[in-house]
């Protein structure tokens, strides 16, 4: 007979997709603990606590809490979904970028520097307009379309000096003229669960941004390239999202580790947190 | 049902059913968000300000 399993589910706030997947624990009867990440703590010396767990969901909106509590829960020996090699590349915009370039996975011209002057340059190679992002951060924050060189120079400036050291990582990516819409992909370990069309007037199609979903076929393309987008940054539970550029046709874009579904599932009608528990559960029975 | 005296504006609010500890939820008279802390008693806060590196 199997042993009952335990699970934590790290989180900040209860948002939609926790709640469904609290009720997909539930309704399945799984034990598990909520734990929040403003009121835990980890003894080094001590991980029994956290050895009870025979894995954790990590569901964290700060994206350094849930990366070191990652860390530290692998560093115990807990399985974690995803794992925080995942965590890492996922959240850095530039080590996704270059963990798909290893993998030879298309996605738009990115470059990076480490200096204003060095930024301009390479943004002057590629030519305007150019999209500057932060390498750390989402729902389309502080993204800035570049149309000439007095803009960049401003926009430059701004980041090294009124921004953290983190926004001296210039990231640069040339600017794509997308149909008014984007396309996220669910994919939960070799699978393409389903996937959907962000649609928004503005450059930004994030849906935190106000983009609306659609649903988009899972072509064979759409499928193909997904599958080798997760491989390349480690594989788990994961939100594809690409571009239909006009000359190098589907793009990666980004992904993203510990995504969002508000929108995808009821517009996919598939129960996505449903389906995130059972890879939790699959991983846990795999190490237990 | 229960409810609640929002932080900021004094606004009496009424918990739906299904409310979470945790959730946030939106005062309808001010349009804070607040965080509900404990659903027995009902007690909400301020929510955090969004920090740099939230997200997905």
């Amino acid at each position: 007979m199997q042993r009952r399993l335990k699970i934590g589910v790290l989180y900040s706030r209860v948002r939609v997709e926790e709640k469904w997947i609290f009720g997909a624990l539930e309704k399945r009867g799984i034990d598990y603990d909520r734990l929040d990440d403003r009121a835990i703590h980890f003894d080094l010396d001590h991980p029994e606590h956290w050895k009870q767990y025979d894995a954790v969901l990590e569901r964290s909106i700060s994206y350094n809490s849930g990366l070191y509590a990652l860390r530290l829960l692998n560093a115990f020996g807990i399985p974690t979904v995803n794992t925080a090699a995942v965590a890492e590349v996922c959240g850095d915009k530039l080590m996704t970028s270059t963990a798909l370039a290893r993998q030879g996975v298309p996605q738009p011209h990115n470059a990076a520097a480490f200096s204003p002057e060095a930024a301009l340059e390479a943004i002057e190679g590629f030519g305007y307009p150019v999209v500057l992002k932060p390498v750390v951060g989402s729902w389309g924050r502080l993204l800035a379309k570049v149309n000439d060189r007095d803009a960049a120079e401003a926009v430059l400036e701004h980041k090294s000096t009124l921004g953290s050291v983190q926004h001296s990582v210039f990231y640069i990516q040339e600017y794509i003229d997308k149909p008014g819409r984007d396309i996220r992909a669910i994919v939960i370990g070799d699978r393409v669960l389903t996937a959907m069309y962000r649609k928004s007037e503005h450059w930004i199609t994030n849906t935190a941004r106000g983009g609306e979903g659609e649903l988009c076929p899972i072509t064979p393309e759409i499928e193909d390239l997904c599958l080798r987008a997760a491989k390349s940054v480690g594989g788990g539970v994961l939100a594809v999202d690409l571009v239909e550029h006009p000359a190098k046709g589907l793009v990666v874009n980004e992904i993203n580790h510990t995504m969002e579904f508000h929108t995808i599932q009821p517009v996919s009608g598939i129960d996505i947190a449903s389906e995130i528990v059972d890879y939790v559960v699959t991983v846990a029975r795999e190490y237990a | 049902m229960s409810t609640v005296v929002c932080p900021e504006c004094e606004a009496e609010i009424a918990l739906e059913t299904g409310t979470e500890a945790g959730e946030i939820i939106v005062c309808s008279d001010c349009g804070v968000d607040l965080e509900v802390m404990s659903l027995d008693p009902a007690a909400v806060q301020l929510a955090p300000m969004e920090q740099e590196d939230w997200g997905e």
